[in-house]
């Protein structure tokens, strides 16, 4: 098996875990979580310095998940990662467990609670400036939604970040061109997104975020010292994986039936 | 009130150099005296309050310690939920600082007077709220503030307000500041309305009545033995405070409510509307009921009535 093939079959697992927790809690938003699946597979076991035996190692590197609608795959990679026990993924949305529907620093591993939109951005921009003042070595990836970009705080530290120099930081974009209501462009589009990120003085990066090879090669070759933020605009798709999900706006709400989370498993390769 | 919390923020920099200045393109002529002595700590983070509140978060979590500086409402409501869900939720030290609360900008309308921020503040889980009397005060919230392991919100007068305690101050989280001991009336005044209150407590003695006053900065925690031992040995409680509902007179009756003393209680705070007038900053408080007039009145109403 290869590398790609390794992070690639990560990433499976990754969505079937989401499914089955989404599944089980009754809970939403898996389309979500789904298009993320192999960001976080090449983030968490390939590209990012951290040590699950030691959560908070001073020179780790940074992920703040800005699109906290995500957490329950977010909460797969850490326990996979080893953060925490495996066994503990069933827990998520039950009475009284920490696996709370958006993510929450209760949880090993995660830096920062999310859930409204729009909050990442700026505290990733506070981390990144305090480790670069401070000569401290690390980056700060923040994964962000496309819809949350219709919030102006987003657009307050994109404009901050070049102007202090934040080379330390890597804004990603799930631009899986899907938000809560409908489809991006008819909402508010974001188009052109990779010209208002380039004016707004970044370095702009654009792959198709659910193919691993073509995560891996710009990960791998993305500057550490570089003098400004980079952001990646990650063309996915929402659902991804699951045949009857991919592009489906009501997956953003949705929790799979029992027979639907059958044949989602099937179909990632995964039995019940 | 501005120089004295910089003099003392500048003092503090100096030893501990966790500190940080974060501000929100405001505080020309005044903040200079910290960005020139502490450059790698300071930032203006330009005209973004929720980014400002964002960016200290991050820098708390990476160990620093954060005082976030505008005026009025700016880095309060503007920035609202960053501080709910960035700085509280993850009890953050970022200290936030609004200069000239109340009504002190004055002729500049609605938009620049701050009088909900306490009621506000005062709601959010972890934070500490202070409004600081005098600039004497302000120095000793100043250092309890950057002590402090958590969020906080100091609400400060503008400039040249003058100095009331004659002498240092013991400035304790949740603990009233004395100033008049008295049988028969207990005012409690937070922030600005300390000089109010002392006048009016002059007047009172004047009128033959036995007047307790003290000063309450802390807001959140709030000094409960303090409000129920008053209950217990005044005939009346009045609140004084430049801000509306929710301030001060709500934190006191909700501890006396609940106490099950039947002591009467009256707020004089400012009237819940909207001014649509000009005026200096007394003028504009006398206009929504918040004067030394007004406090003597609510009094006497009460234990003199004619």
């Amino acid at each position: 098996m290869t590398e790609i093939e390794r992070l690639q079959s990560v990433a499976q697992s990754l969505r079937a875990h989401a499914v089955r927790m989404v599944h089980k809690a009754r809970a939403s938003h898996l389309g979500s979580c789904l298009s993320m699946a192999d960001i976080l597979a090449c983030l968490y076991w390939q590209v990012m310095k951290i040590d699950p035996a030691n959560p908070a190692l001073p020179d780790r590197d940074r992920f703040i998940l800005s699109k906290g609608h995500g957490a329950a795959i977010l909460y797969a990679a850490l326990a996979e990662r080893g953060f925490f026990p495996v066994e503990e993924l069933d827990s998520y949305c039950q009475n009284g467990a920490r696996l709370q529907g958006h993510a929450t620093t209760c949880v090993p591993g995660v830096e920062l609670s999310s859930g409204s939109l729009g909050h990442g951005l700026p505290v990733g921009c506070g981390i990144a400036l305090a480790r670069k003042r401070s000569g401290l070595p690390g980056r700060t990836f923040v994964l962000l939604s496309d819809g949350e970009l219709d919030e102006g705080s987003n657009w307050e530290a994109f404009l901050f970040a070049p102007q202090h120099r934040l080379g330390n930081l890597v804004a990603i974009i799930d631009y899986n061109k899907i938000q809560s209501f409908g489809r991006t462009k008819d909402v508010l589009d974001l188009d052109p997104l990779a010209d208002k990120l380039r004016a707004f003085r970044w370095d702009v990066r654009e792959v198709d975020g659910n193919n691993m090879q073509q995560l891996c090669d710009m990960f791998n070759s993305m500057p550490v010292d570089a003098d400004c933020p980079i952001v990646v605009i990650a063309h996915t798709i929402k659902g991804k994986g699951i045949s009857f999900m991919e592009d489906q706006l009501i997956w953003h709400y949705k929790s799979p039936s029992d027979e639907q989370l059958a044949v989602a498993l099937a179909e990632l390769g995964v039995t019940a | 009130m501005r120089t004295a919390f910089i003099d003392e923020l500048c003092k503090l920099a100096e030893n501990d150099p966790s500190i940080w200045l974060v501000c929100g393109d405001l505080g020309y002529s005044v903040l200079e005296q910290f960005s020139d002595r502490f450059p790698d700590r300071y930032l203006n983070a330009g005209v973004a309050e929720q980014n400002m509140t964002g960016i200290a978060a991050g820098l708390a979590l990476e160990g620093k310690t954060v005082f976030t500086y505008s005026i009025a409402n700016f880095p309060v409501m503007r920035c609202l939920e960053q501080i709910r869900n960035d700085v509280c939720c993850h009890n953050l030290k970022v200290k936030i600082v609004s200069i000239g609360g109340g009504l002190a900008y004055g002729s500049h309308g609605y938009s620049h007077h701050g009088v909900e921020d306490l009621g506000v503040m005062r709601c959010l889980p972890n934070m500490k709220v202070v409004a600081p009397g005098d600039p004497i005060e302000a120095r000793a919230a100043v250092r309890a503030m950057a002590a402090d392991i958590g969020p906080g919100y100091l609400r400060l007068g503008k400039a040249g307000e003058k100095i009331l305690h004659s002498g240092p101050v013991e400035f304790e989280f949740g603990r009233a500041i004395p100033v008049l001991k008295g049988s028969q009336v207990m005012i409690f005044s937070t922030g600005g309305t300390l000089g109010i209150a002392l006048d009016a407590a002059g007047d009172l003695q004047a009128a033959g009545l036995s007047v307790a006053m003290s000063s309450m900065p802390s807001l959140a925690p709030i000094d409960r033995d303090a409000i129920l031992d008053a209950a217990r040995t005044v005939e009346l409680v009045v609140t004084v405070e430049e801000h509306g509902p929710g301030g001060l007179g709500s934190a006191v009756a909700e501890v006396m409510a609940e106490s099950g003393l039947s002591t009467r209680l009256r707020m004089v705070r400012l009237r819940h509307e909207i001014l649509k007038i000009a005026g200096t900053q007394d003028f504009l408080r006398a206009s929504l009921g918040v004067s030394r007039e007004h406090l003597v009145n609510s009094v006497l109403s009460v234990l003199r009535p004619t």
